[in-house]
């Protein structure tokens, strides 16, 4: 049951989980982790299930003192995590002992890590969440960020930590963003359009689809507005209020796209051209201030089917973690005229 | 009224069911129907909804349910809402204290409306307003059927607090702050009832497809229910309301 004293805070670092579903008709905004991907492979990493609660850093990472062991794994952005100084790798299970110190530094790429521990965060749930909604003041450690001198408990592994220690996700699994530096990059973000590209004219969605957006400064887990050519309503930007499900664009009457994420309010009364597909709202929250985007329409089969890879991909990883030094070995079998992958781990 | 409603993909796990283009208590009430018949006819996959005035959000897992049979689903639904009955409504009784330090615009909505702060109060609790949905911040219900008489329009500058329980005045519309935030609504009450509380089940009071009747106390009684509330001794009163606009 691993125990940590929090040292320093980093900027923003939140518990985070799934989020709270099922009060959004009550106006309770979901929240939970915004890059659900780096957020689920560390949980997976440690034995918790995927939805488990764990550490969300933002920019830049906390300082930890470790009051009693455990296992932990970060992933996500690169923010330099150092155990006692030296390098820790990432996207890796590791064994942590009372008396070390974790620390983070600014992200050299992407926004936000995860810091998933074994057994989860021991913090009550509230609406059957852990996660942490800044504005509403509720869940995680007191509906607030970390501060300095608190003290995080680890919850009850589900599985003996012995054979945890160097799990890891294969380096070729990782996307390159999470890793490579790319100064004034540019994410493609997927989007199906709607529901109201109607109240859009023909010229707005072109615009829309064909222009580099930059982020500003003003991004945070509710929304990311970005700011580029101005996009041309056809009825106004006003609808009448309704439902904003994770990802949607929002363009008011500046014309000025606005991606609602995890702590979105639950309803809202500007038009959304069009909605961010799950499988790339990872990209929107690993985005950085002054980096661009650009959106790709897909039809809604299209992208089924890359939420169906993606869901298969979390599956496949989680199958292949295996101990540093030990080689697995991918192999693609044809049986019967059907291709299959497998991934076979040594004993 | 039995047009299908409109499907609107919002995304890969979300559907946007709408069913009209405009506010009344008829459409909406249809949007509750559904997200009540959602909830009577569950399907292995279908997530939370959250309906608003014309519409409702539905959230699916894709994976377990595809949108093909999602859009049967409902439509098969939505074309029988007319024999559903939902539960009978129930009017809320809101205590309020009017004017003075629990509503600091009062005078000014009354000088806007060429009445007397009393006849404002008298307006503003005689209504049942229908809760036509609950968004915005948790617990904030958005109101319908205030009476023209006593519209006024926003602050120009907006407060940074607006203390929880503020009853406000913004054009055509009445509502109550459930927590403490900014805001540019006149305020011209205060109720002592908590609207949201993440600790108590249900955490929001009010219910969508319910009503909302102001009730003035003055300032003792307020006390005294505020007290009540903070012990968690007091429990909202209701009334049942007459019948639903169909």
């Amino acid at each position: 049951m691993a125990a940590f004293l929090v040292e320093k805070p980093g900027i923003l670092t939140t518990v985070q989980d799934a989020g709270r579903h099922g009060y959004q008709e009550f106006g309770v905004p979901v929240a939970g982790a915004a890059d659900e991907f780096a957020f689920q492979l560390a949980n997976l990493l440690v034995g918790n299930p995927p939805d488990e609660a764990a550490l969300e850093l933002t920019m830049a990472g906390p300082v930890l003192k470790i009051l009693e062991g455990g296992v932990i794994a970060v992933t996500g952005a690169d923010m330099d995590p150092r155990l006692n100084g030296r390098p820790l790798p990432m996207w890796e299970a590791v064994r942590v002992a009372p008396g070390d110190v974790l620390a983070f530094g600014w992200a050299r790429c992407g926004c936000r890590a995860y810091l998933a521990v074994a057994g989860g965060i021991d913090v009550p749930p509230v609406m059957g969440s852990k996660s942490t909604y800044l504005r509403g003041a509720v869940g995680g450690l007191e509906g607030r960020a970390l501060g300095e001198g608190d003290v995080l408990r680890g919850g009850t592994p589900r599985v003996p930590l012995g054979g945890l220690a160097g799990r890891r996700i294969p380096p070729e699994h990782v996307p390159e963003e999470y890793r490579v530096p790319r100064p004034g990059a540019t994410w493609v973000v997927r989007v199906v359009l709607g529901p109201q590209d109607d109240h859009f004219t023909a010229r707005g969605i072109k615009t829309f689809l064909e222009s580099a957006y930059r982020v500003t400064a003003e991004c945070d887990r509710m929304g990311y507005r970005l700011e580029g050519p101005s996009i041309e309503h056809l009825k106004g930007p006003d609808i009448i209020s309704d439902g904003i499900p994770p990802g949607a664009v929002q363009v008011p009457g500046h014309g000025q796209p606005i991606i609602m994420l995890q702590d979105r309010q639950t309803t809202g009364g500007y038009a959304k051209i069009a909605t961010v597909i799950t499988c790339d709202l990872w990209k929107v929250a690993q985005a950085r201030p002054g980096e661009f985007m650009r959106f790709a329409a897909v039809s809604l089969a299209e992208a089924h089917r890359a939420y169906a890879r993606y869901r298969e991909k979390i599956r496949l990883l989680s199958h292949m973690l295996c101990p540093r030094g030990s080689r697995g070995a991918h192999y693609r079998v044809a049986v019967g005229g059907c291709s299959f992958c497998a991934y076979v781990v040594p004993e | 009224m039995n047009d299908l409603p409109r499907f609107l993909p919002a995304g890969d796990r979300a559907l946007l069911v709408e069913f009209g283009s405009e506010i009344n208590p008829e459409i909406n009430y249809r949007v509750r129907s559904l997200h009540y018949a959602l909830r009577q006819n569950r399907l292995p996959g279908l997530g939370e909804s959250v309906p608003t005035y014309r519409s409702l959000l539905v959230y699916y897992d894709p994976l377990e349910l595809s949108y093909e049979r999602l859009v049967e689903h409902i439509a098969r639904l939505a074309a029988n809402l007319g024999q559903m009955e939902l539960p009978r409504p129930l009017i809320y009784l809101i205590p309020v204290a009017y004017g003075g330090e629990y509503g600091p615009d009062l005078a000014d909505v009354a000088a806007h409306c060429r009445l007397a702060p009393e006849e404002v109060i008298r307006v503003h609790s005689s209504v049942d307003y229908l809760i036509y949905m609950l968004g915005f911040t948790p617990g904030f219900a958005y109101l319908g059927g205030m009476p023209r008489a006593i519209a006024a329009p926003r602050l120009e500058k907006p407060r940074s607090l607006v203390p929880a329980g503020s009853v406000g005045i913004a054009g055509e519309q009445t509502g109550i702050y459930p927590v403490d935030s900014p805001g540019g609504w006149r305020i011209i009450g205060r109720t002592p009832l908590k609207l949201y509380d993440p600790h108590r089940q249900p955490p929001v009071l009010l219910a969508a497809g319910n009503y909302v009747r102001f009730v003035p106390v003055g300032p003792q009684e307020y006390a005294e229910i505020k007290a009540a509330v903070e012990r968690g001794a007091y429990e909202v009163k209701t009334l049942p309301a007459a019948g639903e606009e169909r």
